[in-house]
């Protein structure tokens, strides 16, 4: 974990409360997420890493609350606090060859994190990303550059399959030897429940140190507790206690 | 000239004053890391009991304007594990003041914990947290009321012979000082106060508590006059040393608790917002006592 000061050069509107933050500074830290200190609110915020490069670093966020709110007006040239090299994140080298990820909205982000590695290894990627509304889809484009196989799936179907992931792996039936997914606790679920064979999911809870000290983000998993910051936020599959 | 910042707290020399709170550093191990703890003048422990807990459902936590409240519930693997595994851990790699932070629902259960505590040789401290509820007591926390706080210290006392045992109060009572001087009546070496303080906050779209546990414990920035007020009160009715407690966040709130009567003072939910406070304050305190002419920090020890 290291403390750093990065400055805003875009915050940008790309889906309905959607915004895509991108932030210069050091691009190659560790972990899967950074805890983002929003002036004027007390505790940090938790957002997995979505893309890098070498001098800057993406994260899309939905505005869902006050801080999100606040977050949403800081322009390009402030300059924010944030914990870098937090948490476990998906583990590439568990897919042998094929790989399938399973998105639900911001899902979607520390996928797509996940997708540039299991690329760079060479392995074959199928995306499913699901989203309730058209108006909500992110990274469409990009997933499509980059993955082998990319399916949407929407519930009211104004784009893709209509339903939820679930369908539209039902009708792609995608090769896989591992999947991994990031979403809604319900949507992930679902996942776990409806697809064989291994897999990884990134847990959501709310955090206060994001570090692993203050045990507020505490679990109950098949393994004992776990803390979904430190520990995780990505589990396996079998050790996950929904 | 070189600063002096050591104290002397219940006969053990500390390099200084500055120790993480109980519960805001984990076991100190998981900091180990990202930075160097042997800065620190000491570390509290996360809190302990005789059996494994796994604490409150999640959230835990819930935050606040200049605050966060808390209830986790104590989440710990127990005092065997404590002192079989996470002290000596944390002793192989830290050499200044471990202090084991000793909880309990029943007077045996911290009698037990405090007797195992004392005999470890990784533990410098006891401090022992009378927050807790009174099982047997119907239910009241030991800490809100004199009879019951000076009754743990007693029997915590009886047991542990070998190192100083300080008493956490809580600060949800009527009057503070006449709690603390029944512990110190009762044998307590000092005093670590305040502990949180009872809060509640409510998801108004939910219309919901937001906590799972609907009540916790309210701490950071916002209590820090209420807690130098207790401290200051405390320090000058009792003669045993207090470590002040409460919205620490800067080298100057350590100088101002110190001032009100505190010998050591517990950094706490800062630690949340900022990991590296403490080393910061403590790289801070050189040059804030040489804008504010002081040569031994202990010299300001209730000097207000």
């Amino acid at each position: 974990m290291d403390k750093k000061t990065y400055t805003i050069t875009r915050n940008q509107l790309v889906a309905r409360d959607t915004y895509e933050l991108v932030l210069e500074g050091d691009g190659c830290i560790k972990g899967e997420f950074v805890h983002l200190d929003i002036p004027g609110y007390y505790l940090r915020r938790p957002f997995s890493l979505c893309d890098s490069s070498e001098n800057s670093i993406t994260l899309l966020y939905k505005t869902v609350g006050e801080g999100t709110r606040k977050l949403s007006t800081l322009t390009g040239g402030t300059e924010v606090s944030v914990l870098t090299g937090l948490g476990r994140g998906f583990n590439p080298d568990a897919c042998q060859a094929k790989a399938l990820l399973v998105a639900g909205g911001l899902g979607a982000a520390p996928l797509y994190y996940l997708a540039r590695e299991l690329k760079a290894q060479g392995k074959e990627v199928t995306a499913i990303l699901g989203f309730n509304k058209k108006d909500e889809i992110v990274l469409q484009k990009e997933y499509e550059v980059l993955c082998d196989h990319v399916a949407i799936a929407t519930l009211d179907g104004s784009v893709g399959t209509k339903g939820f992931v679930t369908d539209a792996i039902s009708a792609l039936k995608p090769p896989y030897d591992f999947f991994y997914t990031c979403g809604p606790m319900v949507m992930m679920k679902a996942v776990c429940s409806a697809l064989e064979g291994p897999g990884e999911a990134s847990l959501e809870e709310r955090m206060g140190c994001g570090a692993g000290f203050c045990y507020g983000c505490s679990i109950e998993t098949l393994r004992g507790p776990r803390r979904v910051c430190m520990d995780g936020p990505v589990f396996k599959k079998e050790d996950i206690q929904w | 000239m070189v600063k002096d910042l050591s104290i002397n707290l219940g006969g053990l020399h500390l390099k200084n004053p500055v120790i993480p709170a109980s519960g805001t550093f984990g076991f100190g191990l998981e900091l180990a890391p990202d930075m160097d703890l042997n800065v620190l003048g000491g570390i509290s422990l996360k809190g302990t009991t005789r059996d494994a807990r796994y604490g409150n459902p999640t959230p835990r936590i819930a935050e606040c304007r200049s605050g966060m409240i808390n209830s986790v519930g104590l989440q710990n693997p127990g005092i065997d594990a404590l002192i079989n595994q996470k002290v000596p851990a944390l002793r192989k790699i830290y050499n200044g003041c471990i202090i084991a932070n000793i909880s309990g629902f029943s007077v045996d259960e911290y009698r037990e914990c405090c007797e195992k505590a004392d005999a470890s040789s990784g533990i410098d401290l006891i401090e022992v947290n009378v927050s807790c509820p009174n099982v047997h007591g119907g239910g009241l926390a030991f800490g809100t009321s004199a009879h019951a706080a000076a009754e743990v210290t007693a029997a915590v006392k009886a047991v542990a012979t070998h190192k100083p045992v300080f008493i956490k109060l809580s600060p949800n009572v009527t009057d503070i000082v006449e709690i603390a001087r029944a512990c110190e009546d009762a044998g307590a070496d000092g005093l670590t106060l305040v502990n949180t303080f009872l809060g509640m906050r409510i998801d108004i779209a939910r219309r919901r508590p937001v906590l799972a546990n609907t009540m916790g414990g309210f701490s950071g920035a916002a209590v820090f006059p209420i807690a130098l007020r207790m401290v200051y009160q405390v320090s000058h009715a009792c003669r045993i040393p207090v470590m002040g407690c409460g919205g620490v966040t800067s080298a100057r709130d350590v100088v101002e608790m110190m001032m009100a009567g505190a010998t050591a003072v517990q950094v706490g939910a800062e630690n949340l917002r900022n990991p590296f406070v403490c080393p910061e304050i403590i790289e801070a305190l050189p040059s804030l006592m040489e804008e504010l002419r002081i040569d031994n920090l202990k010299d300001i020890i209730g000097t207000v």
